[in-house]
C-alpha cells in the first residue's frame, strides 16, 4: 500500500477536485480523491485519511452516508462537508451527524485553508486526548467540555436557555482550542435576527483567519457581550460562562433543539 | 335581426299600441257614425213630421195644389233628394219629382218592405224600423229614407171632402229622402283622422321605447357581452365602466366583482404554479451554478495569494474575486427564495411583528421621510406563524412602501383586523372513511384537481361508482354513466360493501336517503343521495363558523404600479428598481405567506399608491 494522503476529497467535478487539490498544496497536505460515493467508500475502507472533504450532493448518493459510514466503522476522520446547495438543513444537519465544518460552494482559498487548518488542529487534540485517555482513564482533557446543562451545534457553538426563556449563546472551548489566538471578533448588531445553521460571529485570529461560527438557535439578538468586544481573550479563557457571546429572544427552540446535542452526552 | 332584444321590444310594444289604438280607433269611428246617423235619422223625422203638420190643414181643406207647392218647396232643399206621398194604394200623390207623381209604387219595394212583411200591415213602428240607409246604385252616395205614415184622425173622416172613410187607421204615408253625402264624408274624414294618429302614436311609441331600451338595455348589454368575450378571451383586467344602478349596472359591477375575484385566484395559482417550478429550477441552478464558480472563485484567491508581489495582477485579480463574490451572493439570495421549507411556526401577536419591522426599517422610513401610521386592532387573537419570515414579509413591504414613496415623503399606513369569510364553498375534504375504516379518498378521479370521494351505487345487483366533490358547497359530483337513479338504491363502499346511507335520516328538501362520509375528526359529511339534490351538510364545518383570518392592510403613497406591472409583480426577478434590486423580494414574499396557506393581494392605483393585503388564517381547514 502506498503512502496513505492526509486528505481525502469527494466530488463529483473534476475542477473542484482540482481546485481542492491546489489550495491543500498550499499547505503541503497530500491528498487522495474519489469521484463518487462507491469509489469514496472504497477509498475509506482500505485507508485512513485525517481529513475527508466531502460533497453533500453526489450522483450515486448523499455525502452523509459517508458520515455514517464513518461512524458505523469508528473511523476518527475528521470530516468537512461542502455543498452547492446550501441550505440551512443541510448545514445543521451536517454539524448534527458530527462534520467540524460547513462550507458552501463557492468558497474562497482561505475559507478551506481555515477549515483545514481547524480540521488539522482538532484531529490533534482528539489524538493527544486518545493517547492520554489510554494512559491514564479519566485523566483531565485537553480542552474543557460543556457543561452539562448546555446544548451544542456540532463542536462549535452552544446554548444554553435561562428561566427566564432567553438563550445565552457562546462557542465551544473545544472550538477555541482549534483556532490560534483571537485577535478580534465581529458581532452582530442589538436587535438582529440570527438563525440557526447561519453564521452568528467571526472571529479573526492570528494571520487573520475568518472564522465563522454558525449560531445554534434562530432568534432575536437581545444583548451582546460587550466584555468581549474589548477583550477579545476572555472568549479562550471562559466560553462558557462570562466569554458568552449573545443572549437572544429564540424563536422556536422546541423544533430546533432536535438539531443540538445535548452537552451531558459528553461526559460518559 | 329579430333575435335582437331591441327589435323585440319595439315589436312587441308596437303589436300592443297597434291594438290598443285599433281597438280604440274602431269603436271611436263606430259611435261617431252611429251619433251621426242618429243626428240625421231624427232630423229627417223632424222634417216628416213637419211636413205632415204644415200639410194637414191643406189636407183637411182638400187645397192639392198648396200641398202640391209645400212638398215642392221643400224638396228644393239641398240634402233633400225627394219628398213623397204616398195613399193607401201605393201611388204617389205628391212628390217633389213631379214626373214619378200618379205611379204606383209596389208593396215590396225596399220602403215599403218594414211595414209590409207580414201580410197585414204594421201599424205602429218604432222610428228607426221605418228608416233605411240605402244606395241609388252601387256607385252613389248614401241616402237615408225615412216614411211617416199618415194616420187617419178624427178630423179627417168628419171633413167636409169626405175623401176618407172612419174605419181606415193609415191613410198614406210620407216619404222623405236625405242624401248622406255629408255625414258618409265626415265619417271618413274621422276615420282617416283616427288611423293617422294611429300610425303616428304607435311610430312615436316604438320609437321612444327603442330609444330607451337602447340607452337602458341594448348598450349595456353590448357593454356586458363584450365583457364576458374579453374574459373568455383571458383578459381578466376587462372592467365593464360603471353602468348605473338598476339590474343590469348591479349586474356590471358584480361582473366587474366577478373577474377581479376571477384574476386573484388566476394570479394566486399561476403563482403557486410558477413558484413551485422556478423552486425546483433555481435550486438545480443554483447547485449546477455553484460547481463552476467554485473554480472561478478558488483559482482567483489561489492566484491572488501566489501573486502578492505584483501589485497589477492583485488589482485585477481581486475584481475577479469580488465579482465573483457577488455571484455567489446572488445565487444565495435565489436558493433562499427557492427554499421550499415549512415554516417553523410558533404562536405570536402580528402587531408585536409589525411593530419590530416598523422599528427595524424606522431609519430608512425617516431618511425618506415617511410618516408611519399603524392601525392596529388590540385584541388580536395569537397566531400560529413563523415570526422571522413574517417580519422579513412586513420589512420587505416597508421598505418598497418607502421606495415608491421617494425623497418627497409620504405616508405608510398599515392596519391590522380580525375578520371573518365564510367556509362554505372553500373547506375540503381531507380525509374521509367509511364505518369500517376504510379510506374513500380516491386520488384517482380528481375535482378540480382534488381527490374526490368514492361511493359505490348498487340497484338489482347493478353497481356504479359515484365520485363525490371533496369541496364543501361545490357539490361538483360526479356519476358513472351506467349509475341509474332508483329510490331504492344501496350506497355502500367500495371496499367492504358496508352502507354509507344514514339510518333514520331523510333529506330534508326531498326526503330521499341521505349518505354520511365519516371525516377523521371533523364530524360527519352528509350528502342527499339524489343526483342533483342540492342537500348537503358537514356540522363540523358549519358549527366552527366563518373562516377566521388575520388581515394586515399595507398602504403608501407612493407612485404606485402601472397595470401590466400589477400581475407580474410577484414574478421572480421582475423588478422595476433597476440595478438596486433582485427582484426577488416580493416573490419571497408571496412564498412565505403561500407557506402559511395565506393569501396576498395587490391593489395599485398609478400615481396615487399601493395597498397590500395579507390574509392569513387562524384556523387550519384548507
Amino acid at each position: 500500500m502506498s503512502k496513505t494522503a492526509d486528505i481525502l476529497v469527494i466530488d463529483d467535478e473534476q475542477v473542484i477536485i482540482d481546485a481542492v487539490i491546489k489550495i491543500c498544496s498550499i499547505d503541503k497536505y497530500s491528498v487522495d480523491t474519489a469521484l463518487n460515493i462507491k469509489s469514496a467508500l472504497e477509498k475509506i475502507s482500505h485507508n485512513y485519511y485525517k481529513i475527508i472533504i466531502c460533497d453533500i450532493m453526489m450522483p450515486d448518493g448523499d455525502g452523509f452516508q459517508i458520515i455514517d459510514e464513518l461512524h458505523d466503522k469508528k473511523i476518527d476522520s475528521t470530516i468537512i462537508m461542502m455543498t452547492g446547495y446550501s441550505t440551512v438543513e443541510n448545514a445543521v444537519k451536517s454539524l448534527y451527524k458530527g462534520a467540524i465544518d460547513f462550507i458552501p460552494k463557492p468558497f474562497t482559498v482561505d475559507e478551506l485553508l481555515n477549515s483545514l487548518f481547524r480540521a488539522n488542529k482538532y484531529q490533534e487534540i482528539k489524538k493527544k486526548q486518545e493517547q492520554l485517555s489510554k494512559q491514564q482513564a479519566g485523566s483531565s482533557l485537553f480542552y474543557v467540555p460543556c457543561p452539562s446543562k448546555y446544548s451544542r451545534l456540532g463542536y462549535a457553538s452552544w446554548m444554553m436557555q435561562e428561566r427566564d426563556g432567553s438563550v445565552f449563546i457562546g462557542v465551544c472551548d473545544l472550538f477555541m482550542k482549534t483556532i490560534d489566538s483571537v485577535k478580534e471578533i465581529e458581532f452582530h448588531n442589538l436587535e438582529d435576527e440570527i438563525a440557526q445553521g447561519i453564521s452568528c460571529v467571526t472571529i479573526i485570529s492570528e494571520e487573520d483567519r475568518a472564522h465563522k461560527i454558525l449560531s445554534p438557535v434562530s432568534g432575536r439578538i437581545v444583548e451582546v457581550n460587550e466584555i468581549l468586544k474589548t477583550n477579545p481573550s476572555l472568549l479562550e479563557k471562559d466560553p462558557y460562562f462570562d466569554g458568552w457571546i449573545y443572549r437572544v429572544i429564540p424563536v422556536d427552540l422546541e423544533y430546533e433543539v432536535k438539531n443540538l446535542t445535548p452537552c451531558s452526552s459528553d461526559r460518559i | 335581426m329579430f333575435k335582437k332584444i331591441g327589435i323585440r321590444l319595439i315589436i312587441a310594444v308596437g303589436f300592443t299600441s297597434i291594438i290598443i289604438i285599433g281597438v280604440f280607433a274602431y269603436f271611436n269611428v263606430k259611435s261617431h257614425s252611429t251619433a251621426l246617423l242618429s243626428e240625421v235619422e231624427r232630423h229627417a223625422n223632424q222634417l216628416s213630421e213637419t211636413v205632415i203638420s204644415s200639410t194637414r190643414f191643406d189636407m183637411m181643406q182638400n187645397q192639392r195644389e198648396r200641398i202640391q207647392q209645400i212638398i215642392n218647396t221643400i224638396g228644393q232643399q239641398e240634402h233633400i233628394r225627394d219628398v213623397r206621398i204616398l195613399n193607401k194604394e201605393g201611388i204617389i200623390t205628391y212628390s217633389s219629382e213631379p214626373s214619378i207623381i200618379n205611379q204606383m209604387v209596389d208593396k215590396n219595394a225596399e220602403a215599403c218592405y218594414a211595414c209590409h212583411t207580414a201580410d197585414e200591415p204594421l201599424e205602429n213602428i218604432s222610428i228607426t224600423e221605418r228608416t233605411r240607409i240605402f244606395r241609388m246604385n252601387p256607385d252613389s252616395s248614401r241616402f237615408i229614407g225615412i216614411i211617416t205614415p199618415i194616420n187617419n184622425d178624427k178630423s179627417c173622416w168628419e171633413a167636409d171632402c169626405h175623401a176618407h172613410p172612419s174605419d181606415q187607421k193609415v191613410l198614406g204615408v210620407l216619404d222623405v229622402t236625405i242624401s248622406l253625402d255629408d255625414v258618409d264624408k265626415s265619417i271618413m274624414k274621422g276615420e282617416i283622422e283616427i288611423v293617422i294618429f294611429a300610425i303616428v302614436a304607435i311610430i312615436a311609441v316604438g320609437f321612444i321605447i327603442g330609444l330607451f331600451v337602447r340607452r337602458w338595455v341594448v348598450r349595456p348589454v353590448n357593454e356586458l357581452l363584450n365583457g364576458t368575450k374579453q374574459v373568455s378571451m383571458g383578459n381578466l383586467n376587462y372592467s365593464i365602466k360603471n353602468m348605473g344602478d338598476d339590474e343590469i349596472g348591479k349586474l356590471g359591477q358584480s361582473f366587474n366583482n366577478m373577474t377581479k375575484k376571477l384574476s386573484e385566484a388566476r394570479l394566486q395559482l399561476f403563482q403557486s404554479d410558477k413558484m413551485a417550478s422556478l423552486g425546483r429550477l433555481a435550486a438545480g441552478v443554483a447547485h449546477e451554478i455553484n460547481n463552476p464558480l467554485t473554480g472561478v472563485l478558488t483559482y482567483s484567491s489561489f492566484l491572488l495569494k501566489r501573486t502578492k508581489d505584483n501589485h497589477e495582477f492583485q488589482e485585477d485579480l481581486k475584481v475577479i474575486v469580488r465579482e465573483t463574490m457577488r455571484s455567489r451572493e446572488i445565487v444565495k439570495s435565489l436558493l433562499d427564495f427557492a427554499r421550499q421549507s415549512v415554516p417553523k411556526k410558533s404562536s405570536a401577536d402580528i402587531n408585536e411583528i409589525i411593530n419590530k419591522a416598523v422599528e427595524v426599517t424606522e431609519n430608512q422610513l425617516s431618511i425618506n421621510k415617511v410618516k408611519v401610521e399603524k392601525v392596529l386592532n388590540k385584541d388580536l387573537p395569537k397566531i400560529k406563524v413563523d415570526s422571522n419570515q413574517m417580519q422579513q414579509v412586513f420589512i420587505n413591504l416597508l421598505v418598497n412602501a418607502s421606495d415608491a414613496i421617494g425623497k418627497s415623503g409620504g405616508t405608510v399606513a398599515i392596519k391590522t383586523n380580525h375578520i371573518s369569510l365564510s367556509p362554505y364553498g372553500t373547506a375540503q375534504i381531507k380525509k374521509a372513511e367509511c364505518p369500517k375504516r376504510h379510506n374513500l379518498l380516491d386520488s384517482e378521479v380528481r375535482i378540480d384537481g382534488i381527490p374526490s370521494i368514492k361511493v359505490k351505487a348498487r340497484f338489482n345487483g347493478e353497481e356504479s361508482l359515484i365520485h363525490l366533490d371533496p369541496v364543501y358547497g361545490k357539490l361538483r359530483n360526479i356519476y358513472e354513466s351506467n349509475y341509474k337513479e332508483k329510490t331504492n338504491s344501496q350506497y355502500l363502499c367500495p371496499e367492504c360493501n358496508t352502507t354509507l346511507l344514514l339510518e333514520k335520516k331523510s333529506c330534508p328538501k326531498c326526503s330521499s336517503s341521505v349518505i354520511g362520509i365519516e371525516i377523521p375528526g371533523q364530524g360527519v359529511y352528509e350528502v342527499c343521495s339524489r343526483k342533483g339534490c342540492p342537500y348537503e351538510r358537514w356540522d363540523y364545518v358549519d358549527t366552527s363558523g366563518l373562516q377566521e383570518f388575520i388581515e394586515i392592510k399595507i398602504s403608501d403613497t407612493g407612485s404606485g404600479i402601472s397595470k401590466e406591472d400589477l400581475s407580474k409583480i410577484f414574478d421572480p426577478f421582475f423588478s422595476t428598481k433597476g440595478q438596486r434590486g433582485t427582484g426577488l423580494g416580493l416573490a419571497v414574499i408571496w412564498g412565505i405567506v403561500d407557506n402559511h396557506n395565506g393569501t396576498i393581494t395587490v391593489d395599485s392605483e398609478f400615481g396615487k399608491g399601493t395597498t397590500f393585503t395579507i390574509r392569513l388564517p387562524l384556523t387550519q381547514q384548507r
